[in-house]
C-alpha cells in the first residue's frame, strides 16, 4: 500500500474501498482490515505524523483523515455483511436437500413411548365424563369482542364486575373491543345465537378451552389456563337439575366416595349463582391442609342462566330455562394429581411430561 | 371486610360457637376467609407503679426498675427509657404469655434478675406502636395490680374476615352482615344507635345538586363544637380490627359509620368551604384538584374503553371550586385539621355507575368508592348522619348537631316484583311455601305483601342490586335461596333425548393426539403471547396481534407460529442434557386480519352494535424433533406415517421457499394431491435459531419441525380421504421388480410415483425406494428407483401382462419427465 499523505486521501480511499468490495472472503477482509486501518497501517502513520503542525492545522487535517478513514471503514461494514450472508447462503445451498425425494422406508428413529400432556388428557377425561352424561362438545375462539365476553353476559362496560377480571386487551378496533377471553362462557352465547338463529334449541354442551387473566403466574395459577363450562338451556331446568348434574359429574369423575356442595355466590350471568365445593380429594374429606381443615375444595361456580343472558341472545324465558356450570381444567389436573406447583405445566420438563399417561 | 364480633354481637343474638356461626355464614354466601382471635393472652397482664429507677454498671441499653404491681416491689430490667418515677405501665409476670405465644420467663441481665416485662403497646397486640412503653398514667383511678383489661376495658374478641359476594351493596357493613344473620338465625335485628336529630335551626350552610342524574341525595349536617382529639379506645380499637388506622375522631367517627351503616361520609372543615355551601355537579374537561394524597387530578376526560366518556361528579364550594371528587377522595383544602371546630358532614348518594368509572379510570379505590359504585342505602341516611352525631359525642361533649341542609336529584327507583310459590318451584326445583318466602323476605328488610300463592315486594334501598322485572323476580328468588339454605334444595338427575358426542372436527383432534404420542412425541404446552423478539424470527414482515396492557414485554404478540416456542421448549431440555426429545403441541395460532384474506367478524363493542374484524385463528399441530439423528427427512417420514394413520388419499411434499424461521433450503409445503390443498409445512429449523436458542447445541445437530394446519386438515373436501370402500388385497401373488429412473431434480418423485400409480390398473403399488446423484450424472439430473409391485385381483399375471404393464409404466414415466435409467 502507497504511503497516504493528505495529499492523495481521496486517491487512497479510492483504492481501499475497490480493494475491499474485491475481497472474495471473510478471512481475505481480515487481513485486508489489518493492513488498512490496523496498527501498522499508513493512516495511523499519517495520524501520528500530524503532531508537528500547528493546532489550526492539525485540527483541519485531523478531520479530514478521519474522515476518509470512515469512509474505508464502512466499506469493511458493508462488505462484512454482504459477505456473511453469502456464507450463509452458500452453507444453506451445500445443505439443501429435496425433501420430495426423501424416501421414507429408510428414516430409522429411536423407539421411546409418547405422552399427552396432563391438560389435554384431563379434558379428554371430562369430556368424555360429559359425554357420557348426554353433553355434546362445543368449541370457541380465544380472541373475543368485549360483547361476548362480558355485555351479553351481563356485564356491561365499565360495570365494576369487570373488575373480577384482569383482562388483555388488543389493540385492534377502538380501546378495549377486543381481547383475549378471560373464559370460556363466551362460547355459550355463540351456541345460543346459533341455536336461536338455527331453531335447534335445546342446548346441552360443555365448552373446554384455553383462557388468560392477567395475573402474575404462581403455584396456582397461570396466565393462561384452561376451563371448561357446561350448559343445558331446555324447558322445565331447574336448580334441582343444576345440583343434580354437578354431583352426577363430581362422582363419575373423582369417584364415588366424593360428593359436591353448593354455596351462594356472585357471578352477573347467574341468578341464582353458586359456588361448588367437593368433598377434599386429598383427605377424601376428613380434613387436611389443603382443605384447611375444612373437608371441601372449591372447584368451580354455576348457577342458573340470568334472564338479562337470554335476553342479549333473544331465547323466550317463559319457555326456557337453563343451568351453567364451568371450572378449571388445570385445577381439576393438579387436584387429580396432586401437583403442587403449576408452573411445571409451562416448563415443559421431559422428566414432568413423560409422567402422564 | 374484617368485623369484630363484639360489633356484630350489638345487632343480632348469635351461637357462641365460632365454627357453626363461619358454617352459617359461609352458607349464607358470607364467606369467611379468616377468623382471629384478639385479645386473649392479656389476662395475666397487670399495672405497676415505676418506684425506682437504677443503672446497671457497664449497662447503658437496659435499666434495673423496681415496680410495685400491688405486691410489694418487683425487680424487672427495662430497655425502654420513656417514663419516670411514678408512671403507671403495664407488667408481663413471669408465665405470662402474650398474644403471638411468647411466654415471659424469668431472666437475668448483667447480674440482675428481671422478673417479668414492662410492655410497649405492640408487644400487647394493641396497635403499632412499639417506641417504648404503653403509659397509662393518665387514666382515672389507676392503681397497682389492677388487670389491664380491666383498666382497658377490653374484651378478647374475634375478628371475622368476611368476603360478601361481589354485587351486594348491603353486605359491606356490620348491619347489613347482621340482618342476613337475623334472617337465618329466625331472631330479631337490633339497633344499637339512639335516635338523634338536629336542633331544628335553620343554619347557614348550602346544599346543592346541579347535576341531579349524578347524584340522587346530599344531606348536609352543621355540626358546631367539635374538638379534634383522639377516639375513645373502644371506637378505635374496632376500626383497628376493621384494618383501620384511627386517625382522630372525626375522621374516625366517619369510617366507623361507613363500616357500621355502609353509607360513606365526608368530613369539612366548614372554615376552609367558602360560602359554607356544598355543591354537586359534573366535572367540566380539564378541571384538576389536589387530592387528600397530595397528587393534582385532572378530572373530566373521556378514558380508555367503552362508556367511560369522562364522566366525573366533584363537590364544590361556594365559588363553584372543586373541592373534592365525589366519592372517591376529598380534596387537601378542607380536610379536617387541628384546629377545626365547625363540621360540615357530607351525606349523599352518587349514581354508582359514575362513581366505578370515575375511581377506575384514575386509579383511586378507597372504602367509600367501593360502597358508592355498589349503591348505599338512601334511604337511611339521617340515621347514619345521627349515628355520626353520636359517635363523635362521645368524643366532643359539647358537640350540637345545628342544622341539616338537604338537596335531591334522582333517585333509583325501588322494583316492586311479585313472586309466586310456582316462579320459585319453576327456578329452584324445590316449593317453599308463600309464608316461608314473606318471612325471608321481610327479615331482608323487603316490603311484603302476601296474596294466597303469590308474594309483592318492594326492595329496600339497602338493595339496589336487585333489579326489575324478569331479572328482578331471579333476584329476589335467589335472596329466597340463600337464607332458605342451598344444602336444603332439591337435587335432580336432569334427562334428555339428544345424545352427547363429539363432533368430527373433535374426534380428528383426538386421532391427531393419538398418532402423535404414537410416533414417540411428548405433548408440551407453550405459552400463547410471545416476544416481540420472537414474533419478528416468525413472522418478521407480520402485523402483531398485540396485547395492549402486556404483564411482562416477553408475552404482548399473540403467536402465529409454535416454532420458537417449541424450539425453545427442546432448548430447555437440551440445557438440562434431556435433549433426546421429540416434542408437539396442538393449539391455536393467530393471524392479524390485515395479513390475511379470511375475513371473522364479530358483533363487538356497546350493545353488540358495531362490527369488528377479528384475528383469524388456526388450530395447528406442530412438532419438534431434536433426537439424534432427526432432520427434515425423519420430519419427512413422520407426515407419511400421519398421513398413513389419518387416512389421507395422496399429498405432495414440494420443496417450497422457507418461511421465516425454516431451514431456508430444507423446507416443503405438504400438498393434497386431489385439491392442491396446502394443509402443512414439514422441513427443519433453521440453524442460526436454533443456536440462538439453546446454549448446547451438538455441532450437527439439526431439529425437524413439521406444522399441520388441523383447520384445513378435518375438512375432508379440502384434504382428501382414502374412500370407505376399500378393495381387499388380491389373493394371487404379485409380481415384484424395481424401475431406476432418471429425472430432472425439478420432477417432483411423487409426481412420477403418481403417474407409475395410474399407468396400469395391474400397478398395486409404486414406493420410491431410492435416489441417487452425482458420480457420472449430470448436475440437473438424479436417479429415483421405485419398487413396483403388480397384481390382479383375477389370476397370478404371465410374462406378457407383466411386459406390457413394464411399457406402460415407462411410458407414463417418460410423460412426467423420467426415463430408464440403463
Ligand atoms: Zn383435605
Amino acid at each position: 500500500m502507497v504511503d497516504v499523505s493528505l495529499d492523495n486521501l481521496d486517491a487512497v480511499v479510492a483504492q481501499c474501498v475497490g480493494a475491499i468490495s474485491d475481497a472474495s472472503s471473510l478471512d481475505s477482509l481480515l487481513s485486508l482490515e489489518a493492513e488498512m486501518v490496523g496498527k501498522r497501517s499508513p493512516f495511523t502513520a499519517l495520524q501520528k505524523s500530524l503532531g508537528s503542525l500547528s493546532p489550526d492545522e492539525r485540527k483541519s487535517a485531523g478531520a479530514q483523515l478521519q474522515a476518509a478513514r470512515q469512509r474505508v471503514e464502512e466499506a469493511f461494514a458493508t462488505r462484512r455483511t454482504s459477505l456473511a450472508a453469502e456464507h450463509r447462503i452458500a452453507v444453506l445451498e451445500a445443505d439443501r436437500l429435496d425433501l420430495g425425494d426423501v424416501v421414507s422406508a429408510r428414516v430409522r428413529v429411536p423407539v421411546r413411548a409418547g405422552h399427552p400432556g396432563i391438560i389435554s388428557l384431563t379434558q379428554e377425561s371430562l369430556e368424555d365424563t360429559f359425554v357420557g352424561m348426554g353433553f355434546v362438545v362445543a368449541d370457541g375462539p380465544e380472541i373475543e369482542t368485549d360483547w361476548y365476553n362480558f355485555e351479553a353476559l351481563n356485564i356491561p362496560p365499565a360495570h365494576p364486575a369487570r373488575g373480577m377480571w384482569d383482562t388483555f386487551y388488543l389493540d385492534i378496533g377502538e380501546p378495549e373491543t377486543v381481547l383475549l377471553r378471560t373464559h370460556t362462557s363466551p362460547t355459550q352465547i355463540h351456541l345460543m345465537e346459533e341455536a336461536v338463529a338455527q331453531g335447534t334449541l335445546p342446548l346441552h354442551a360443555v365448552m373446554p378451552g384455553r383462557c388468560y387473566r392477567r395475573d402474575t403466574p404462581d403455584a396456582r395459577h397461570l396466565a393462561s389456563f384452561h376451563q371448561i363450562e357446561g350448559l343445558v338451556v331446555d324447558e322445565g331446568i331447574t336448580f334441582a337439575d343444576l345440583a343434580g348434574t354437578i354431583e352426577t359429574f363430581t362422582r363419575a369423575f373423582f369417584g364415588p366416595d366424593i360428593t359436591s356442595r353448593l354455596r351462594p355466590a356472585y357471578f352477573p350471568f347467574t341468578e341464582p349463582s353458586a359456588e361448588f365445593e367437593i368433598t377434599c380429594t386429598i383427605c377424601r374429606g376428613a380434613g387436611c391442609r389443603t382443605c384447611s381443615q375444612t373437608g371441601w375444595i372449591e372447584l368451580g361456580g354455576c348457577g342458573m342462566v340470568d334472564p338479562a343472558v337470554f335476553a342479549a341472545v333473544g331465547i323466550d324465558t317463559d319457555r326456557y330455562s337453563g343451568f351453567a356450570f364451568g371450572f378449571g381444567i388445570d385445577r381439576c389436573a393438579q387436584m387429580r394429581h396432586g401437583i403442587a406447583d403449576m408452573r411445571a405445566i409451562t416448563e415443559n420438563d421431559v422428566r414432568f411430561l413423560e409422567l402422564f399417561s | 371486610m374484617k368485623v369484630a364480633l363484639s360489633w356484630l354481637r350489638e345487632f343480632v343474638d348469635l351461637p357462641q360457637d365460632i365454627s357453626s356461626l363461619v358454617r352459617e355464614m359461609d352458607d349464607l354466601g358470607l364467606v369467611i376467609e379468616g377468623v382471629e382471635h384478639v385479645g386473649e393472652g392479656l389476662e395475666q397482664v397487670v399495672i405497676a407503679r415505676i418506684d425506682e429507677i437504677r443503672a446497671i454498671e457497664g449497662a447503658d441499653r437496659i435499666r434495673h426498675v423496681i415496680v410495685d404491681a400491688g405486691n410489694g416491689p418487683v425487680e424487672i430490667v427495662c430497655g425502654a427509657t420513656n417514663f419516670a418515677l411514678g408512671d403507671f405501665v403495664p407488667l408481663a409476670p413471669v408465665g405470662a404469655v402474650l398474644p403471638g405465644g411468647f411466654e415471659i420467663a424469668l431472666r437475668k441481665m448483667r447480674g440482675v434478675v428481671s422478673n417479668g416485662m414492662l410492655c410497649s403497646g405492640k408487644e400487647l397486640g394493641l396497635g403499632d406502636d412499639h417506641s417504648g412503653l404503653m403509659l397509662l398514667t393518665h387514666k382515672p383511678g389507676i392503681a397497682p395490680g389492677q388487670r389491664l383489661i380491666d383498666v382497658l376495658s377490653l374484651e378478647s374478641d374475634v375478628v371475622l374476615d368476611i368476603s360478601p359476594e361481589g354485587n351486594r351493596p348491603d353486605a359491606w357493613s356490620v348491619v347489613g352482615i347482621a340482618r342476613d344473620l337475623a334472617a337465618r338465625f329466625q331472631t330479631p335485628l337490633r339497633d344499637p344507635a339512639r335516635p338523634g336529630s338536629d336542633t331544628g335551626a335553620m343554619g347557614g350552610a348550602r346544599a346543592s345538586i346541579q347535576s341531579p342524574e349524578l347524584c340522587g341525595a346530599l344531606l348536609v349536617a352543621e355540626l358546631s363544637g367539635v374538638v379534634v382529639t383522639s377516639s375513645p379506645s373502644t371506637i378505635a380499637r374496632r376500626l383497628e380490627m376493621a384494618g383501620m388506622r384511627s386517625i382522630n375522631n372525626v375522621v374516625d367517627a366517619s369510617n366507623y359509620v361507613m363500616l357500621e351503616r355502609g353509607q360513606p361520609t365526608h368530613p369539612y372543615d366548614a372554615a376552609a368551604v367558602a360560602g359554607q355551601h356544598i355543591g354537586v355537579r359534573r366535572a367540566v374537561d380539564g378541571e384538576s384538584l389536589e387530592t387528600l394524597d397530595g397528587v393534582t387530578r385532572v378530572l373530566g376526560r373521556a378514558g380508555r374503553g367503552w362508556g367511560d366518556t369522562g364522566i366525573d361528579c366533584v363537590i364544590t364550594d361556594g365559588n363553584d371550586a372543586v373541592i373534592g371528587i365525589a366519592g372517591v377522595m376529598g380534596g387537601a383544602s378542607s380536610e379536617i385539621r387541628d384546629a377545626t371546630t365547625n363540621v360540615l358532614l357530607e351525606v349523599a348518594f352518587f349514581d354508582p355507575m359514575t362513581i366505578a368509572r370515575t375511581s377506575k379510570r384514575l386509579g383511586l379505590r378507597s372504602e367509600a368508592s367501593h360502597r358508592f359504585e355498589r349503591g348505599v342505602d338512601f334511604a337511611n341516611a339521617l340515621t347514619a348522619t345521627a349515628r355520626f352525631v353520636e359517635i363523635l359525642s362521645l368524643s366532643c361533649p359539647d358537640l350540637v348537631w345545628v342544622a341539616t341542609q338537604r338537596s335531591e336529584g334522582l333517585l333509583p327507583e325501588l322494583p316492586a316484583i311479585t313472586v309466586s310459590e310456582q316462579d320459585v318451584e319453576r327456578l329452584l326445583g324445590t316449593a317453599i311455601p308463600a309464608d316461608e318466602i314473606a318471612r325471608i323476605l321481610s327479615a331482608l328488610h323487603f316490603s311484603v305483601t302476601i296474596h294466597g300463592a303469590s308474594v309483592s315486594v318492594t326492595a329496600p334501598a339497602s338493595r339496589l342490586d336487585i333489579r326489575s322485572g324478569v331479572a328482578g323476580r331471579a333476584d329476589v328468588i335467589e335472596e329466597i335461596a340463600r337464607v332458605y339454605g342451598y344444602g336444603r334444595l332439591a337435587r335432580r338427575v336432569p334427562t334428555w333425548s339428544q345424545p352427547g358426542g363429539l363432533n368430527v372436527a373433535q374426534r380428528f383432534r383426538r386421532t391427531v393426539r393419538a398418532s402423535a404420542t404414537g410416533m414417540g412425541w411428548l405433548e408440551a404446552w407453550t405459552p400463547s403471547l410471545i416476544s416481540d423478539e420472537d414474533f419478528s424470527v416468525v413472522a418478521p414482515e407480520g402485523t402483531a396481534v398485540r396485547v395492549t396492557n402486556p404483564l411482562a414485554s416477553q408475552e404482548s404478540i399473540m403467536r402465529t407460529s409454535m416454532l420458537v416456542g417449541l424450539t425453545d421448549a427442546w432448548a430447555s431440555n437440551a440445557d438440562r442434557g434431556h435433549g433426546e426429545v421429540a416434542l408437539f403441541e396442538m393449539g391455536v395460532v393467530a393471524t392479524h386480519p390485515s395479513d390475511t384474506s379470511i375475513q371473522r367478524e364479530s358483533a363487538g363493542g356497546v350493545g353488540g352494535a358495531s362490527r369488528l374484524r377479528l384475528p383469524v385463528e388456526t388450530s395447528v399441530l406442530s412438532a419438534v424433533l431434536g433426537r439424534e439423528g432427526d432432520d427434515a427427512r425423519v420430519a419427512v417420514a413422520s407426515v407419511a406415517a400421519l398421513a398413513e394413520r389419518w387416512g389421507l388419499a395422496e399429498y405432495e411434499v414440494r420443496s417450497a421457499p422457507g418461511l421465516p424461521g425454516w431451514h431456508p433450503t430444507r423446507m416443503a409445503e405438504i400438498i393434497d394431491c386431489g385439491t392442491g390443498t396446502v394443509f402443512g409445512y414439514v422441513g427443519e429449523v433453521d440453524p442460526e435459531v436454533v443456536a440462538q436458542r439453546s446454549t448446547r447445541v451438538i455441532p450437527g445437530q439439526r431439529l425437524g419441525f413439521l406444522q399441520i394446519d388441523l383447520n384445513v386438515l378435518s375438512n375432508t373436501q379440502k384434504v382428501l380421504r382414502r374412500p370407505l370402500l376399500t378393495p381387499v388385497p388380491s389373493r394371487f401373488p404379485s409380481v415384484i421388480f424395481d424401475l431406476s429412473l432418471l429425472a430432472p431434480k425439478l420432477v417432483s418423485a411423487s409426481v412420477i410415483q403418481r403417474a407409475l400409480r395410474s399407468s396400469s390398473p395391474l400397478v398395486e403399488s409404486a414406493t420410491l425406494f431410492d435416489t441417487f446423484s452425482g458420480g457420472a450424472l449430470s448436475d440437473d439430473i438424479r436417479s429415483v428407483t421405485f419398487a413396483i409391485r403388480l397384481s390382479s385381483d383375477e389370476r397370478t399375471l404371465n410374462e406378457d401382462e407383466v411386459l406390457i404393464a413394464r411399457g406402460q409404466l415407462l411410458a407414463a414415466a417418460a410423460a412426467a419427465g423420467a426415463e430408464l435409467r440403463l
